[in-house]
């Protein structure tokens, strides 16, 4: 190998542990497994399931090694000692790996010619590096139905190899858990809650499953061919916008250094494909930053609420939709700048272009999966014309280009179109995370100062560490503003780490005025729908943005003459009823799994089934005419609130009332009405705000008097 | 009342002795095993039908051992009625429902309702053993333990199992219950219990054999100020049931040893992690644990020594490889049961990772004896390395099944053959398999072998918890090895390549070889894929997955060879692989065969050639007329209705025709014709 390990041998008086890997001395320095300390010796230790950033699983065991006096070992779960002795290819681990790589192999879908992943596939490459040549036992048992449930990823079990890293990925760094594994032994798979479809689930489309997933288990849902249509079709003009993080990101896939600015070369490739025209979405970053900073001073003016939650990333604003529905009024009511582009280019664009909207494909390029889940959601589409039509990513358009025979290294650059295609270096760095909580503090500087503002470089909430806070002093850092000038500012990336801060929040541990969450470490760079690179990359990437910003002559969003067009000629201004419709929305509570009903524990039902099934029938041949459904939510935010109780009090009645044949009690998950208090829903009505004190109210205002028909008589009864 | 919280030493012993009084009361004494066997053969009736037949009698009837007053004692005690009382399982259980009598100590089995009023004249008027009821119905053995099946026995853990009310505390406390727990509160430091426990030399019962002096020690030095005992009543080995029982025999003796684990390592919280498919036992024990707790056995301040401990039940959801420690964690922690690698163990990094210490059922059931009799009176029956007594479930093709005791060290021979009565039906022994799924397999030759950890080790298997399946000369190995490997596939947690794919592919060579498809190169596959698995699996499970596999090709590599190279079983017992013959001397001629036949294979003989005649019929040939017969057969005819016979190619191997043969006449044989691998049968010339 090429690598120049600059390392000296242990020499007398210095205290380095050291350790012997393959005949050589490598420094112990703090390294959590032998895997890592092989690595800084420029040994590649083959295995799917370590990962830096994700908990030690140990289950592929293809990293084994052979330590002296310790025998055979997983190099990812065993800790470096001084004086080790380790060997990483004897005869003996490479009878070892090759076996395990045939079991897996044997159970692994290998159509590798028509595997989007092929060429990428960390089990391809193994196989390959070990030269396997023959599979010696049977093939998988049939094949499961691929999963297309999701608007965003595709699930094919068929490739999965059970390494979990999309399970822990999901799990650890996003705190959701989408995907676990299921069942047992050779029936053992990664599934979504009760098996149902990734679009069925709490999933939240960040695509970091995506990222970790070493074979074609887990992939994009791709939609190149809609592009390709587009382009392809003489009516319709296709506009491209290109989100900031995907100009750093997506030359890797041709051989660049990550975080080499390619925008240029991606729009001429893209030009070169037949696209319209391109635009860029630091544009409506801009208009983003510039409309979020004014809700920001106005919530302030107001009293609240605070913090202010960011709301560009779609992952996070569905994870609050789920997960936090109390917090929803804390989300900043600012569309993505995908959405504020979509709204532009359909809405002024186009008219003023001379093109109807539905004849213009707005295909966004993003680094982003959920950005797919966005684009679709109800409240953006307009008269059943999406805003944005399509949406592509970082990793589909460098197919799209590679299918062309477009060589980008040499393709000469090309500017974005006007007057849409320029944003300052504050939205530029919105592909980062820290980005958009800096583009707001510039902005608010800006109106602070006026044009005598200064450069602001807000490094504290800049980098690729967790929790990043700092505190903003608005009376222009001479600290003699008063203490109501100081803005406090939380950054955060990753949504485990989103959630303990959410928690902290509600909570009081911690008092922010503003909070930038992003979904994907490291923020837009690190974005599932990216090549696929370690957590160095990702940092790479948002250099290469910083660079960018530095180089921006316009520095703040309002620098952006554009912007001051766009409200000239059609918005008005900030807080305009045009502004408010074409750029802002709300979001609302969402059920996270599709479709679960729990009938109710209630007395009747469980002696019915007790009774077994012909006292099942004869229960249901004694209800005359169809029963009142009603049903009581159990979902997290009632059953906080009390809804068992409810639950309860309803069951007492029934009997009290002689209703239990009239009426079906059942228990829900979640009715959608979280941030209300306990929902209930009866018949069609849906009554919110139930608590356990007023469920008896409820009950004879809603249920008793319509579930009181005629009384029957006994000798009406069938049975 | 005695219901009521016991605040030290003096009043557990005085209460201790005034229960040991009013327990003079319950004799004579009907004890009824509900162990789980013999409740499936009806011993709930029997016990119903014991009260009803002693009420006729007049009262007391399971008397109440609440009894404080000493005159209510004495007469009682003078009315001298029985009582009857349910117990844990009394051992033999292929024999149940089992009913003791006491005092004598008279084991009756196979009891009935309609033997009950004997049973109880007997007992009644004094007038000795019912003989039809004893296990051999020989008088010189009517006490359980002049029974060649308790004989070699050394019964210290299950020493009140199935003599005692399960999980009721006064009973318990009655026999010295709890003194050992007052013992190490009162006059031992937590460092002396652990001294103790090393020095008698116990090691964990669950399988790997562990000191547990030194699992209790590197607990206890851990750091860390909240530690957690658990007792692993996960008990998952097809064939192994010696902790079922034994919690529902006796779960005090358990739940005890937990408490002084608990006081040694310097734990105040603890759970018991039992199989949800032990219902019962579940049961028992969470009843014993809420007794403990109302006198003031578990709980804050235990015997007013200072020392708290709360303890938990929490059921297993039925996975086996919660059995294994880090996985039992996950699983209490309300994860899926996965192991993950070790290090950190779970002593130092355990439970909600806290310093945990685990202990296996049995192993908690030696603590309570061992600390109140001391190391020295602990190390008198077993063996220098493996001291103690060890429990076995002895199941499989003995003449005898059931639960043993033996002191570590007893050879194979005195468990088969002695308790165990040898093999049934007079077959030779052939292997047994020790250990379980995660064991291996011992042979003829490892008969004298003393079963301890050491020897059994050396020879390739190990103790495991404690399952013997014995198994005799109509075994097949191969079969053996795919029966315990599909198991162990099926259980298989799933984490790990080696054990997930590795078992399941195994498992297919395996089924292939069963099935007279597989070649010589499915056999060295075999042994590589077992290698390799022993080797890279991740925990303790997946690492002896393979054991089955390894340790009969080493001991019956010849079986291995017969299905791969000439298809052959040469057991007999891979129904694939085996022919139906019916013995025309045995024969009656009665046609249960034939009725059970689901494919028309089994014929009458019309022939003098002894073939059957089914195909003839069936193609509708041509009348060959009366079959000749020679004058012998001619004149054995007359008496004897004709043999029937199997025609091999239609027959489906079902086995229906052996199990209706009310003569046994039926037999298995090495199969006369093959299929070969298109499937189309041919005949082969491979005689036996």
């Amino acid at each position: 190998m090429a690598v120049d390990i600059k390392m000296t041998p242990p020499s007398a008086g210095e205290d380095k542990a050291w350790m012997t890997i393959d005949g050589r001395q490598v420094p112990v320095e703090g390294e959590r497994n032998i895997l890592e300390v092989a690595r800084k010796a420029g040994i590649d230790i083959p295995n799917f399931c370590y990962h830096s950033e994700l908990s030690v699983y140990g289950a592929c065991r293809l990293c084994l090694v052979e330590v002296e006096g310790r025998g055979v070992v997983a190099s990812c779960s065993t800790a470096p000692e001084a004086g080790m002795v380790v060997h990483t290819n004897t005869q003996r681990i490479r009878r070892l790996r090759r076996l395990t790589l045939e079991l897996i192999l044997a159970d692994h879908d290998r159509e590798c010619t028509t595997c989007v992943k092929s060429g990428a596939c960390r089990l391809q490459e193994l196989a390959n590096r070990f030269g396997l040549d023959r599979v010696r036992f049977g093939e998988r048992d049939g094949r499961e139905p691929v999963d297309t449930s999701s608007p965003s990823l595709v699930r094919d079990p068929n490739k999965c190899i059970l390494c979990g890293d999309c399970v822990r990925m999901c799990s650890e760094v996003q705190g959701i858990g989408a995907i676990e594994f299921a069942y047992r032994g050779s029936e053992t798979a990664v599934v979504p809650a009760f098996d149902k479809g990734l679009g069925d689930v709490d999933c939240v489309n960040c695509g970091q499953c995506v990222q970790v997933c070493p074979t074609g288990a887990l992939t994009v849902r791709s939609e190149t061919e809609r592009v390709w249509e587009a382009i392809h079709d003489p009516d319709t003009t296709v506009v491209v916008q290109m989100a900031p993080a995907v100009r750093v990101a997506l030359g890797e896939a041709f051989g660049l250094d990550p975080g080499t600015q390619a925008a240029g070369k991606v729009v001429a490739a893209l030009k070169s494909l037949g696209v319209d025209r391109v635009f860029d979405t630091t544009f409506a970053a801009d208009l983003t930053a510039w409309e979020e900073t004014h809700e920001f001073l106005r919530r302030r003016k107001e009293g609240g609420p605070l913090p202010l939650f960011t709301s560009c990333c779609p992952a996070w604003v569905r994870y609050c939709e789920q997960y936090h529905a109390d917090l929803l009024k804390n989300l900043s009511t600012c569309r993505s700048p995908q959405q504020m582009m979509g709204s532009v280019l359909k809405r002024y664009w186009a008219p003023r272009q001379g093109l109807e909207p539905d004849r213009v494909f707005v295909v966004s390029l993003m680094p982003c999966t959920a950005k797919k889940f966005e684009a679709a959601r109800p409240e953006f589409v307009r008269e059943g014309c999406p805003d944005v039509d399509c949406v592509i990513t970082t990793g589909e358009a460098a197919a799209m280009i590679r299918e062309a025979g477009i060589d980008l290294e040499s393709i000469p650059e090309e500017p974005f179109d006007n007057p849409l295609g320029m944003g300052s270096g504050a939205a530029v760095i919105f592909g980062t995370t820290g980005g958009v909580a800096e583009a707001v503090v510039r902005t608010v500087a800006g109106i602070v100062h006026g044009q005598d503002a200064p450069r602001v470089d807000f490094t504290p909430v800049r980098g690729h560490r967790g929790l990043k806070e700092a505190t903003v002093d608005l009376s222009g850092g001479d600290g003699k503003g008063e203490s109501g000038d100081r803005v406090r500012v939380a950054v955060v990336h990753g949504l485990a780490r989103a959630g303990e801060l959410v928690r902290a929040v509600k909570e009081g541990r911690v008092d922010y005025d503003l909070v930038e969450v992003m979904a994907c470490p490291g923020g837009c760079v690190g974005g599932g729908g990216q090549p696929v690179g370690p957590g160095e990359t990702r940092a790479a990437r948002s250099r290469g943005l910083y660079r960018i910003d530095r180089r921006s002559q316009l520095h703040r969003p309002q620098d952006n003459p554009h912007i001051a067009r766009l409200y000239r000629e059609w918005l008005g201004e900030v807080g305009s009823h045009m502004a408010h419709e074409a750029l802002h929305t709300r979001y609302h509570p969402h059920r996270r799994i599709e479709g679960v009903r729990a009938t109710a524990s209630t007395p009747a039902a469980a002696g019915a089934a007790a009774a077994g099934a012909e006292g099942d029938a004869f229960a249901a041949a004694k209800v005359p005419g169809e029963p009142l459904e009603v049903s009581v939510c159990v979902g997290t935010g009632c059953y906080l609130r009390g809804s068992h109780h409810v639950l309860r009090v309803f069951n007492r009645l029934l009997d009290e009332r002689g209703l239990r044949d009239r009426v079906n009690l059942s228990a829900t998950f979640c009715l959608e009405k979280c941030d209300r208090g306990v929902s209930v829903k009866v018949g069609d009505r849906l009554i919110t705000g139930v608590g356990p004190d007023t469920a008896a109210e409820v009950f004879e205002r809603e249920v008793s008097g319509r579930a009181a028909g005629p009384v029957e008589t006994p000798g009406r009864r069938q049975g | 009342m005695t219901d009521r919280r016991i605040e030290d030493r003096r009043e557990l012993e005085m209460l201790q002795a005034r229960l040991a009084r009013a327990l003079e009361t319950l004799r004579p004494r009907i004890i009824v095993c509900e162990g789980t066997g013999c409740l499936a053969k009806g011993a709930a009736d029997v016990r119903r039908a014991f009260i009803k037949e002693l009420e006729k009698r007049g009262p007391g009837i399971d008397l109440d051992l609440a009894l404080e007053d000493p005159d209510e004692v004495e007469r009682r005690r003078e009315m001298g009625v029985a009582a009857v009382t349910p117990s844990g399982c009394q051992g033999l259980c292929q024999r149940g429902p089992l009913v003791t009598v006491e005092p004598e100590g008279y084991l009756y089995v196979g009891v009935r309702p309609d033997d009950v009023p004997d049973i109880v004249q007997a007992v009644v008027e004094g007038t000795g053993p019912v003989v039809r009821l004893l296990s051999d119905r020989d008088l010189s053995q009517a006490r359980a333990a002049d029974i060649d099946f308790f004989r070699p026995q050394e019964r210290r853990v299950l020493a009140w199992c199935g003599r005692i009310r399960p999980g009721d505390i006064r009973e318990y406390l009655a026999r010295g219950g709890y003194s050992a727990l007052a013992k190490a509160l009162t006059e031992m430091t937590p460092d002396e219990v652990i001294e103790e426990v090393t020095a008698a030399g116990l090691r964990g019962r669950g399988g790997a054999g562990f000191p547990t002096g030194k699992k209790w020690r590197v607990t206890r030095d851990a750091e860390g100020d909240k530690k957690y005992v658990i007792v692993n009543g996960d008990e998952g080995d097809p064939g192994a049931f010696m902790d079922r029982c034994l919690l529902e025999g006796d779960p005090h003796r358990v739940l005890e040893g937990l408490i002084i684990a608990a006081y040694a390592v310097g734990a105040d919280e603890g759970y018991a992690y039992v199989r949800a498919e032990y219902p019962r036992a579940v049961r028992l024990l969470r009843r014993a644990m809420a007794e403990a707790e109302r006198y003031g056995l578990l709980g804050e301040d235990i015997l007013g020594s200072g020392f708290s401990f709360r303890a938990r039940l929490k059921e297993g959801a039925g996975a086996f490889v919660c059995g294994e420690e880090t996985a039992l964690i996950a699983s209490i922690e309300g994860r899926r049961g996965m192991p993950r690698p070790r290090p950190p163990f779970p002593a130092v990094r355990g439970l909600w990772g806290r310093p945990t210490c685990i202990n296996n059922v049995e192993t908690l059931g030696n603590v309570p004896g061992l600390i109140l009799y001391g190391a020295a009176a602990y190390r008198e029956v077993g063996t220098d390395g493996s001291p103690g007594t060890k429990i076995f479930a002895l199941a499989g093709q003995v003449e005898r099944t059931g639960l043993i005791e033996v002191p570590m060290g007893s050879t194979l021979r005195d468990v088969i053959f002695g308790a165990g009565g040898g093999i049934r039906g007079g077959k030779e022994f052939k292997a047994v398999q020790i250990g379980g799924p995660s064991g291996g397999c011992l042979t003829s030759r490892h008969l004298d072998l003393p079963l301890d950890y050491e020897s059994l080790k050396e020879a390739g298997a190990m103790i495991g918890s404690g399952g013997l399946v014995v198994l005799d000369e109509d075994s097949c190995m191969v079969e053996v090895a795919r029966f315990f490997m599909s198991f162990v596939q099926s259980e298989s947690c799933g984490k790990c390549v080696p054990c997930r794919e590795g078992t399941r592919r195994m498992l297919e060579l395996l089924t292939k070889m069963t099935e007279g498809t597989a070649t010589k190169a499915d056999l060295e596959l075999l042994e590589e894929l077992a290698g390799s698995v022993r080797e890279s699996a991740l925990c303790g499970l997946g690492k002896s997955a393979p054991n089955p596999v390894l340790t009969t090709l080493r001991y019956f590599r010849d079986e291995y060879l017969a299905h791969v190279t000439e298809h052959r079983c040469p057991a007999a017992a891979c129904l694939e692989l085996v022919s139906f013959e019916i013995d025309p001397e045995k024969c009656i001629g009665c046609g249960l065969c034939a009725k059970a036949c689901p494919s028309g294979a089994v014929r009458q003989v019309d022939r003098a050639d002894g073939t059957p005649d089914g195909r003839r019929r069936a193609e509708g040939a041509g009348d060959a007329g009366p079959a000749k017969k020679s004058p012998a057969a001619k004149g054995k005819t007359r008496k004897k209705r004709l043999p029937y016979a199997i025609d091999d190619e239609l027959c489906l191997r079902c086995d229906a025709c052996r199990a209706a043969c009310p003569k046994g006449a039926v037999r298995r044989v090495p199969r006369k014709t093959v299929r070969d691998r298109s499937g189309a049968a041919a005949t082969t010339a491979a005689g036996d």
